[in-house]
C-alpha cells in the first residue's frame, strides 16, 4: 500500500443553518478543502451522509455533489454507514489512494437535519427496525440502557456523565465552528430536561446541519505542494450486532474494541502513544465507553477518567474531543467522521489556537454508527 | 390626529392548567412551565367561537368609543379560526351590534397577525379620509393538536379597536410592516390542526420578522427603546416576547403590562391586540406604546401609539382585560377540555 497524506481540510460552521441547503453545505466545505490543499483537480470523491433521502428527500448524493462542485465526470460515490458515514467515506478515500487507483481524492461528509423531518425517527433507522424500533426504542433509549448497565456494572455515576458534557462544552467554546460555544456546569447538565433515564438533554448531542471535507493524496503530491506531512498511519473498520440485545455485554462496544486493535497494529502504536483523540460522544456515556474500548483507560474507569479531568486539554494526559466533540461542536451525522479527522489534522498542524494540545504528533479518531454496530478508527501522525 | 377611539377585549372564563395537559401526555409539568413560561390558558366555552369573542370585544370597544355604530364604515376580523371556511365572520357581528348595512366587511387570515392587519387596514381607511370610523378585530379559538407543544399555548380571546379621528385615545404615530415567504407554521385546507417547523419557528421566523419590523419602526420614528412606557409583542409563549424585547433593547418592566401569556396562553390573532388592550386599560396620557405582531408565513406589523388625555375618559366604561383574565375562572380537567375543544369523536 502507498503512504497516504491528508493535505487539506475545510468545513462549514455546524448548527441550525436554516439558510443553507445540503448542496450549499457540501460545496462550501469541499471548496474550502480544495483551496486549503492547493490542488487544481481531484481524481475522485466520496460523500458520506447517513440519510439524506429521509431527511430531505435527496439521494444519489455522489452525483449531486460532484455536479454542484463542478467536478464532473470524476467518480463520485455516496457512502452510508449511519453516523459513521463520514469516517467510512474517509476510509474509502484512503483505500483508493493507498491502492494506487487515484492520487488525489476528496472525502466529504454532510447532513442537513433541520429541514422538517422527524429526526428521532430518521436516526432510529440505524437501529434494528424489527427488533428494536418497532418496540418503540430510540437512540437516547439505547444509550440510556448502556448507561444504566455501565452504572450497575462499574459504579459509573451521574456526576461522571456530566463531567463529559462539561469538558466538551469547555473545548467547544474555543472552536469557532462549534454549534454551542457556551460552557455548562455539572449542575446544569444534571438538572436539564430528562430524555431517557439517566440521560438528560445536556447528555445528548444536538441536531445539526453541516459539512466537512478533506483531501487525501500520495506522499509525492504532498511533497510537491510543500505540505506539512500528516500521514494516515491506520484505517480500520469493524462491525457488531445491529441490535443491542444480541451482544454478550451491554457495556462493551465490540466494534470499537476490534477496530482499535486493528488500527494500533497497523499503525504500530499503542494507546499511550496518542496525543489527542476524537471519539464519538453522541451521548456522554458513549465517550466513557469509547475511551475504555479504545484502550485509553481500563474497562470501567472511563467515568472516573472524565471526572478526574484526565481527558481534558489542561491535564495533558490524553485530551479527548478537543473540538468539543459531537456534544458541543454539533453532530450533522454524515459530516461528523470527517470533522473528527479535521480536528486531528489541525491539532497535528498546530493550528487549533486556544484548544491546541501542545506538541501533538499522533492522533486518533473513532467514529461510530448506530449503537456501535459499525465503527471506524483512524490514526494520523505528523511526520 | 388619527388613532384608536375605542378598544375592548374579551377572554372566555374557562381555563386549563399546563400541568393538567402535561400530566395527560406524561410530560414534565415543571419543564413546560420553565421552558415555555405558561401556567394556564383560556379555553372557549361550548357556545363560543371567533365570532362571539369578536362581538363581545367589539361591544366593549363601542362602549368606550360611545359613537353611533352606523358611522362605522368598515369591519375587519382577523382570525385563523373563522367558524366558516366560506361565509364571513363579520356579517354576524355587524347585525349583532347594529353596524351597517352600509359597511365594508372582510375576514382576514395571516396566522397570528391577522388581527394587527385588520387594525392596520382600518387605520388606513380613516387616514385616507374614506370613512369616519373603521373597526379592526383580532380574535381566535386557536387549535393545537393533542400532544403537540402547541396544546400548552393555543387559547381563545380577542380584542377590537375602533379607529377614528375625533376623541382619539391613542394616536398612531408610525407603522411599519415586514414580510417574507417563511413557511414556519401552516394548516392546509381540511386539516384540523396546524403543523409547524419546530425550532424553525424561532430565529428565522418570529425573531427575524419582529426584529425586522421593530428595528425599522425605531429607525423611522427616531425614538429609542427607553422612550416607551409599554411594549407588546406577539406572545406564542412566555419566553419569546421577553427574548425579542431584550434583543430590541427593551426591559422586562416595559413588557410587563401587556405580557398576558403566562395566564392567557396564545390567543393567536388576538395575542398582541389583547396585550395592547390591557395596556390601554391602565395607560396614562403621554405614554408611548410600542407594538409588533407576528404571523407565521411570515410577517410582522408594527405600531407606535401615543396615549392622549382622552384615555382616562374611556377606561372605566367597559370591563378591562385583566377583569376577564383574573376573575371568574372555571378550571377544566383534560377530559372536559377535550370535550370543549371537540377532540372527542361522538357518534352523531
Amino acid at each position: 500500500m502507498r503512504d497516504v497524506v491528508v493535505i487539506g481540510a475545510g468545513m462549514t460552521k455546524f448548527g441550525e443553518l436554516w439558510g443553507k441547503s445540503i448542496k450549499d453545505l457540501f460545496v462550501e466545505a469541499a471548496t474550502k478543502a480544495i483551496e486549503n490543499a492547493g490542488v487544481d483537480h481531484i481524481d475522485s470523491m466520496y460523500a458520506g451522509a447517513m440519510s439524506s433521502g429521509l431527511f430531505i428527500g435527496q439521494e444519489h448524493l455522489g452525483a449531486v455533489m460532484a455536479d454542484y462542485l463542478g467536478v464532473n465526470p470524476i467518480p463520485a460515490t455516496h457512502v452510508e454507514s449511519a453516523c459513521a458515514s463520514g469516517g467510512v467515506a474517509f476510509r474509502q478515500a484512503f483505500l483508493e489512494v493507498a491502492s494506487g487507483v487515484s492520487d488525489i481524492v476528496l472525502a466529504g461528509g454532510v447532513e442537513k437535519m433541520t429541514d422538517g423531518a422527524d429526526v428521532t425517527d430518521v436516526l432510529a433507522t440505524a437501529a434494528d427496525q424489527e427488533y428494536e424500533v418497532f418496540h418503540g426504542i430510540t437512540f437516547p433509549g439505547l444509550y440510556a440502557m448502556i448507561a444504566q448497565a455501565h452504572m450497575h456494572q462499574y459504579g459509573t455515576t451521574r456526576e461522571q456523565l456530566a463531567a463529559v458534557a462539561v469538558k466538551n462544552h469547555r473545548n467547544g467554546a474555543k472552536n469557532p465552528n462549534a454549534q454551542f460555544r457556551n460552557e455548562v456546569t455539572a449542575e446544569q447538565v444534571m438538572n436539564s430536561t430528562m430524555v431517557s433515564d439517566p440521560l438528560r438533554l445536556l447528555d445528548c448531542s444536538p441536531v445539526s446541519d453541516g459539512a466537512a471535507a478533506v483531501i487525501v493524496a500520495t506522499m509525492d503530491v504532498a511533497k510537491k505542494l510543500n505540505k506539512n506531512l500528516i500521514r494516515v498511519l491506520a484505517s480500520s473498520q469493524a462491525s457488531d450486532t445491529i441490535a443491542l440485545h444480541g451482544r454478550k455485554s451491554l457495556t462493551t462496544l465490540n466494534s470499537v474494541v476490534k477496530a482499535a486493535e486493528k488500527a494500533y497494529k497497523m499503525a504500530d502504536k499503542k494507546p499511550t502513544d496518542m496525543n489527542v483523540v476524537e471519539v464519538h460522544d453522541c451521548f456522554t456515556i458513549a465517550e466513557i465507553v469509547a475511551t475504555e474500548d479504545l484502550g485509553l483507560f481500563e474497562k470501567g474507569k472511563g467515568g472516573e477518567a472524565a471526572a478526574n479531568g484526565w481527558t481534558s486539554i489542561e491535564c495533558k494526559m490524553i485530551p479527548v474531543n478537543t473540538s468539543g466533540g459531537l456534544k458541543s461542536k454539533g453532530h450533522p451525522v454524515g459530516a461528523t467522521g470527517i470533522a473528527q479527522v479535521i480536528e486531528l489534522y489541525e491539532q497535528l498542524n498546530g493550528a487549533c489556537g486556544a484548544r491546541q494540545v501542545p506538541n501533538a504528533h499522533v492522533g486518533m479518531a473513532q467514529n461510530m454508527g448506530g449503537s456501535g454496530a459499525s465503527c471506524v478508527v483512524h490514526i494520523l501522525e505528523a511526520i | 390626529m388619527i388613532g384608536i377611539v375605542g378598544f375592548g377585549a374579551y377572554l372566555p372564563r374557562y381555563r386549563i392548567k399546563s400541568e393538567a395537559i402535561a400530566r395527560q401526555w406524561g410530560a414534565d409539568p415543571e419543564a413546560i412551565q420553565r421552558g415555555l413560561m405558561l401556567a394556564e390558558k383560556t379555553v372557549p366555552g361550548q357556545d363560543e367561537d371567533t365570532i362571539t369573542i369578536s362581538v363581545a370585544a367589539a361591544k366593549n370597544a363601542l362602549r368606550r368609543a360611545q359613537i353611533n355604530p352606523q358611522e362605522i364604515g368598515a369591519v375587519y376580523i382577523g382570525s385563523e379560526s373563522h367558524p366558516y371556511a366560506v361565509k364571513p365572520s363579520g356579517t354576524i357581528l355587524i347585525d349583532a351590534l347594529g353596524i351597517g348595512p352600509h359597511v365594508h366587511v372582510a375576514s382576514y387570515e395571516f396566522a397570528c397577525k391577522a388581527g394587527s392587519e385588520a387594525m392596520y387596514v382600518a387605520y388606513s381607511h380613516v387616514k385616507s379620509g374614506e370613512m369616519k370610523y373603521a373597526m379592526g378585530i383580532g380574535a381566535d379559538t386557536s387549535q393545537g393538536a393533542p400532544g403537540d407543544a402547541l396544546e400548552y399555548s393555543a387559547s381563545a380571546g380577542g380584542a377590537a379597536f375602533i379607529m377614528g379621528n375625533e376623541r382619539v385615545v391613542a394616536e398612531i404615530l408610525f407603522t411599519h410592516s415586514y414580510t417574507s415567504d417563511t413557511p414556519d407554521f401552516w394548516r392546509r385546507e381540511g386539516e384540523m390542526y396546524p403543523r409547524h417547523g419546530g425550532r424553525f419557528t424561532g430565529d428565522p421566523a418570529y425573531f427575524k420578522h419582529i426584529i425586522g419590523a421593530g428595528a425599522a419602526l425605531l429607525e423611522k420614528s427616531k425614538l429609542t427603546p427607553k422612550d416607551f412606557k409599554h411594549v407588546v409583542f406577539h406572545m406564542p409563549n412566555g419566553k419569546f416576547p421577553l427574548e425579542v424585547g431584550k434583543r430590541l433593547g427593551f426591559t422586562k418592566q416595559q413588557l410587563e403590562v401587556g405580557w398576558l401569556v403566562p395566564l392567557m396562553g396564545n390567543t393567536y390573532s388576538g395575542s398582541s391586540p389583547t396585550g395592547l388592550a390591557a395596556i390601554l386599560d391602565v395607560a396614562k396620557p403621554g405614554d408611548l406604546i410600542f407594538m409588533v405582531s407576528f404571523g407565521s408565513g411570515a410577517g410582522s406589523d408594527g405600531f407606535i401609539f401615543l396615549v392622549t388625555d382622552e384615555i382616562t375618559r374611556v377606561q372605566e366604561r367597559a370591563p378591562k382585560t385583566r377583569d376577564y383574565l383574573d376573575h371568574g375562572k372555571i378550571y377544566l380537567d383534560y377530559g372536559e377540555y377535550a370535550k370543549f375543544r371537540h377532540k372527542i369523536r361522538l357518534n352523531d
